[in-house]
């Protein structure tokens, strides 16, 4: 568990970005310390998702800074450079994207055969052990279109721990899964964050968010309104529009 | 942009009263479009088609009997006279067609992949490339071809004819090339972009993320397609008659003026017809039949 002395190994500051003439990020700011769990939630359009895209720079970011482990992420310009920080942090996304044409051993196996150059054998073992720990050993073989939901949700969840992140990202893992799926998938995130992972989730697994985050946030309109502990953050929320939200999901 | 893509694009923008069916609408809207970018006329061959063909030629040939002179040979032992000859003409056809889709799948492919670079010129000039090869008629291509290349090349030193049927190949290939590329990059275009994002975020560069991911998930969607202009490339090869290669076509000519007997004129030109039939039909059920399956399996 973090300890509060650390320093981040994400440190997001005032970032700003811009789809067109709609503003979905209005400077929001963020310390994630190593092995911490966090939990974004926040109503649809609230710039979650995006936030995240910006980590890991699939989205540009327009203003601000964002430093992840020793990438200052609003710098890279270069394919390369972006590349590199990749390699660190990993993305389970809501419609899984395992690709259709591998089967579930293959797609853990793909990135750090191609990506990290490692060594097929000592890749395959490791894969074999990631597919058993998402209780998934005996569906190896499987094409991604003979898995259910929650089981391709799984795959890809190895997929990302195949790479050795330092960092998981989790969009909305379970938004697409039937109510009885997400908790197999619920019960890995948190056996991945128990491991010391660090994590940062955008949920609506309000139940999941108190139990397993160190920290809440809550976005609303591209800012954050609120954060704090799970414990104080649900029990004793300070703001308004909070206690809105949170009254009608909960 | 079809009209009915920009009409969802702009009930997209205004926020339609029913949201819920915009996925599916916006899906229907790109597949149709991305028929319409693959888009030749495809090659909907059914057995009533045969059963016309087959009574043309029987009529044709039953009408030029009646009309024979007693001193000639019966025009079914002409046919089967000249028939030898006539397959190796049809087999020339044949590898036309193959070596010119080779060269057009191969061509069209880096078209294609050119066609969706992230430089704007490169991709601009692929662009320009295919419109100007989709769009000219094959037998003017062709034509440009045959006059353009030399009738030998220099290759190491060594020299090396070109004769007629390589520059009609060539000539054939280049409008096939155009087709293939867009065919390529419909596809590739129709690959969810969630495929993209993943390969993003596992660090896959680029080129990786195209060749290990995108295209191989594109075979299934291009192969009807492709099987399609195929057929049409098959039918094509006749063009190489007009510029003097000695295929089918122009055999059947030699063969009418060594003959010098006009009721021969249409049996022999439905028998060839007939023989197009049944080497197109196949790939054009097979086509079809590929698309059910993809339709329900993609």
């Amino acid at each position: 568990m973090a300890t509060p002395g650390d320093k981040p190994i994400v440190s997001i500051s005032d970032v700003h970005k811009s789809f067109g003439t709609v503003e979905v990020l209005k400077g929001v700011s963020m310390d994630v310390r190593k092995g911490e769990v966090v939990c974004i939630i926040g109503p649809s359009g609230s710039g979650k998702s995006t936030l995240l895209r910006c980590i890991n720079g699939l989205v540009p970011i327009d203003k601000g800074a964002i430093r992840v482990a020793a990438y200052e992420v609003h710098k890279l310009m270069k394919d390369k450079e972006l590349l590199a920080l990749r390699r660190e942090v990993a993305m389970v996304f809501q419609q899984y994207n395992l690709f259709p044409h591998k089967t579930a051993l293959q797609n853990v196996m793909m990135a750090p055969i191609h990506v990290l150059k490692e060594d097929k054998k000592e890749v395959e073992t490791r894969a074999r052990a990631l597919l058993k720990k998402v209780r998934l050993a005996e569906k190896e073989g499987a094409y991604p279109g003979e898995l259910s939901g929650g089981q391709q949700q799984r795959v890809a969840i190895a997929r990302g721990l195949a790479m050795r992140p330092e960092i998981m990202l989790f969009d909305e893992v379970t938004a697409a899964l039937d109510p009885e799926t997400v908790k197999e998938v619920l019960v890995t995130i948190r056996e991945v964050a128990e491991e010391g992972m660090t994590c940062i989730l955008v949920t609506h697994e309000m139940g999941f968010a108190r139990e397993v985050a160190d920290h809440v946030y809550f976005t609303d309109h591209g800012v954050i309104v609120e954060h704090g502990p799970p414990a104080e953050f649900f029990a004793h929320a300070r703001e308004a529009r909070t206690r809105e939200f949170l009254s009608q999901i909960l | 942009m079809s009209r009915h893509g920009q009409g969802i694009r702009a009930a997209l923008a205004r926020g339609s009263d029913l949201p819920v069916l915009l996925p599916a609408a916006e899906r229907l809207a790109r597949s149709a479009a991305e028929e319409r970018a693959m888009g030749l006329p495809s090659l909907r061959l059914t057995p009533a088609h045969g059963i016309v063909i087959v009574l043309i030629f029987l009529l044709a040939t039953g009408a030029a009997e009646a009309e024979t002179a007693p001193v000639h040979a019966s025009v079914i032992m002409t046919l089967l006279k000249w028939t030898p000859l006539l397959l190796k003409g049809f087999a020339f056809n044949i590898a036309i067609s193959f070596f010119a889709m080779a060269i057009g799948t191969v061509a069209g492919t880096g078209l294609g992949l050119a066609q969706i670079s992230l430089l704007p010129p490169v991709r601009r000039t692929a662009s320009f490339a295919m419109h100007f090869f989709r769009n000219a008629p094959w037998l003017v291509v062709l034509f440009y071809c045959m006059f353009l290349l030399p009738f030998q090349v220099r290759i190491f030193g060594v020299e090396v004819p070109l004769p007629d049927w390589i520059k009609a190949t060539f000539g054939l290939g280049l409008p096939v090339m155009a087709n293939v590329s867009e065919i390529v990059r419909g596809a590739v275009q129709s690959i969810p972009s969630g495929q993209w994002e993943s390969a993003n975020s596992l660090a896959f560069s680029r080129r990786q993320t195209i060749w290990m991911i995108i295209l191989p998930q594109c075979v299934k969607r291009m192969l009807p397609p492709w099987m399609n202009l195929y057929a049409i490339l098959a039918m094509s090869t006749v063009l190489a008659s007009v510029v003097g290669v000695s295929e089918v076509m122009t055999l059947t000519g030699d063969v009418l003026a060594a003959e010098n007997r006009p009721e021969l004129l249409l049996p022999f030109y439905s028998y060839i017809l007939v023989w197009f039939f049944l080497y197109c039909y196949p790939i054009a059920r097979w086509t079809v039949s590929l698309e059910r399956h993809f339709a329900v399996n993609i």
